[in-house]
């Protein structure tokens, strides 16, 4: 299940790389509202890559590096965050 | 008041609000190691996204991503986009959360130091440690070149190239000494904000007295030297040509030591985890401003002396004087706040990754905490005078600095993720692809490109390669702790 969940991850990671440049409007001079259409999509592309990197920060955080998945990861951070002492930002475990 | 009493003013101005928020920082600065290299692993949300944003990208965006778009259309925007925007993204939980995680439980501040430990190898972290000041130094002296001949022009010659270089390592010195990474986070935020603030501003400014982006897009589609900057690809950008660039420099900036470094300085995992989300958004938003204006000048028919930036320029011909001082003004310091950083981390690696283990194993902390910043000074003062002689060979390598770090990443990610990647794997693939990246630069029986795909891209696939092939076939050395990347991480 965790496998799969992060061949899912790094399929998503793959995606949003292969399409941050729109191959598909290669050689396209389509302007619109003053700016190249194909610039409108990478803008928009990053701002979708936004969305996603914060959503998986949500949902698979620590997934592929901490052994044990997202409940050995929340009490990590817990131990961690503790164990420095310092909470800049952090949530209580 | 003239343009160049003004520009001096404002930096004189940036330098001394610098030299205050310095001072604070030295107030707060413990004295170990870790606190002057890392600020003790403390940095929050703000402070690391801005500090990695302008460390690693503001002279550039400012100079070279705006010339570019000049001479050959406004496509860089994507490279950038997709290397820093994306693959740089992933690679900073890919590599930088693992990092901090590894950093956080055993105390690494060197990426030599964490590959050392685990390979139970002093040469291996000797090496790595070599590998990145070899590209790190040119790199350094690049910027003092630049700073040197940007106040010279900025002067009209008052300030000579080797006074403006020695005044700008001057400075640096003493404020990387004072102040280690806390001072320079926190003047880096200074300046990544003040960075996207007037960047915008400027573009709202040109686009206001040029009739808006619907003209000045038009301007660019009516010039015929510039009729072809508005559709996708063509010219020098080619897909080969797009992808190698964005692959070898989003890797490369991973295993850049002062981008490197701050993986290890997040406070906390929620800091991580916003700076993370962020970073697209952030990249856009300063590429897209600087890089068509740079696309917008060539349309318009700015005129560029050969050498010279366009962004001053373009600024010079649609804004105020003072607001075209202050860009300036702020573009000389987004090279030093680049520079600083490059210095804090150069001395780190040396002292931590080539004095303590090589020279005296035995070094306390307040003592490498002197040593640390004497070796700010040295490095700093050597290559200042190294860039007082220009010597071709190091420029040259100094430009390829990004392909030459990016040879690194995928034989530290091997050995990350990969148990089987034993000491002799990994150092073979490091030696191999620096030896074969070295030569595509010096040699001509090397090619450095590939049908259209760049050396740097095929030494990243040597690297891999090699380093997989040679684990496959050797075992582990007694000595290597396998355990510490895998089986004890993020538990107790």
């Amino acid at each position: 299940m965790r496998r799969t969940e992060l061949g899912l991850w790094i399929g998503v990671a793959v995606v949003l790389a292969s399409f941050a440049i729109p191959w598909f409007l290669w050689g396209s001079a389509t302007v619109v509202a003053g700016l190249p259409m194909w610039l409108w999509w990478h803008v928009g592309w990053m701002g979708l890559a936004s969305i996603v990197f914060w959503v998986f920060t949500r949902r698979a955080w620590g997934i592929g590096i901490e052994p044990g998945g997202r409940n050995a990861s929340e009490a990590a951070r817990g131990r961690t965050d503790a164990a420095r002492g310092s909470d800049a930002g952090g949530e209580s475990p | 008041m003239n343009a160049v009493t003004l520009q001096l003013a404002i930096i004189v101005g940036y330098l001394l609000i610098a030299l205050a928020v310095g001072l604070v920082a030295y107030r707060l600065t413990e004295r170990t190691a870790e606190d002057f290299y890392l600020a003790s692993r403390t940095l929050g949300t703000v402070v690391l996204l801005f500090t990695t944003f302008a460390t690693l990208l503001s002279a550039f965006t400012f100079f070279a991503g705006p010339n570019i778009a000049y001479a050959n259309g406004p496509e860089w925007v994507l490279v950038m986009g997709l290397m820093d925007g994306i693959i740089f993204a992933v690679l900073w939980y890919v590599i930088g959360y693992k990092q901090w995680l590894l950093g956080q439980q055993y105390g690494y501040v060197t990426l030599g130091e964490m590959l050392g430990d685990r390979f139970g190898s002093r040469w291996l972290r000797g090496l790595v440690a070599g590998v990145s000041l070899l590209w790190l130094f040119p790199y350094v002296m690049l910027q003092q070149v630049g700073a040197g001949t940007a106040l010279e022009a900025l002067t009209e010659g008052t300030v000579s190239y080797a006074a403006g270089a020695g005044l700008i390592t001057a400075f640096m010195i003493l404020y990387v000494v004072a102040a280690g990474m806390r001072g320079i986070a926190w003047t880096d935020t200074i300046q990544g904000a003040f960075m996207l603030i007037t960047t915008w501003a400027a573009l709202l400014w040109v686009l206001a007295a040029v009739g808006g982006p619907g003209a000045a897009t038009e301007a660019l589609a009516s010039n015929p030297d510039t009729a072809g900057f508005l559709s996708l690809g063509g010219g020098v950008y080619s897909v080969p040509w797009i992808l190698s660039t964005a692959i070898t420099i989003g890797f490369g900036v991973a295993m850049f030591p002062q981008v490197n470094q701050r993986f290890f300085a997040a406070g906390s995992r929620r800091v991580l985890q916003r700076s993370f989300a962020l970073w697209p958004i952030l990249c856009v938003l300063l590429f897209v401003p600087s890089f068509m204006l740079g696309a917008w000048a060539a349309g318009l028919g700015v005129a560029v002396p050969d050498g010279a930036n366009v962004l001053p320029i373009v600024l010079a011909e649609y804004t105020p004087l003072w607001f075209a001082a202050l860009i300036i003004a702020g573009a000389m310091a987004a090279m030093m706040s680049s520079s600083d950083s490059m210095l804090l981390s150069g001395s780190s690696y040396f002292t931590r990754d080539l004095y303590r283990p090589f020279v005296d194993r035995t070094l306390s902390d307040r003592r490498e905490d002197l040593l640390a910043r004497g070796g700010v000074v040295i490095f700093a003062t050597a290559a200042f005078v190294a860039s007082l002689f220009q010597p071709a060979t190091l420029f040259e390598i100094g430009e390829a600095a990004f392909s030459g770090f990016a040879q690194l990443a995928l034989p530290v990610l091997l050995a990350l993720y990969w148990r089987r990647t034993t000491r002799a794997g990994i150092t073979a693939g490091i030696l191999s692809s620096q030896a074969f990246y070295m030569m595509s630069l010096f040699l001509a029986i090397v090619p450095g490109s590939y049908a259209g795909w760049s050396a740097g891209l095929v030494g990243m696939g040597l690297s891999l390669l090699v380093t997989a092939a040679v684990s496959l076939v050797t075992t582990p050395a007694a000595a290597e702790r396998r355990a510490i990347y895998f089986d004890k991480l993020g538990a107790d």
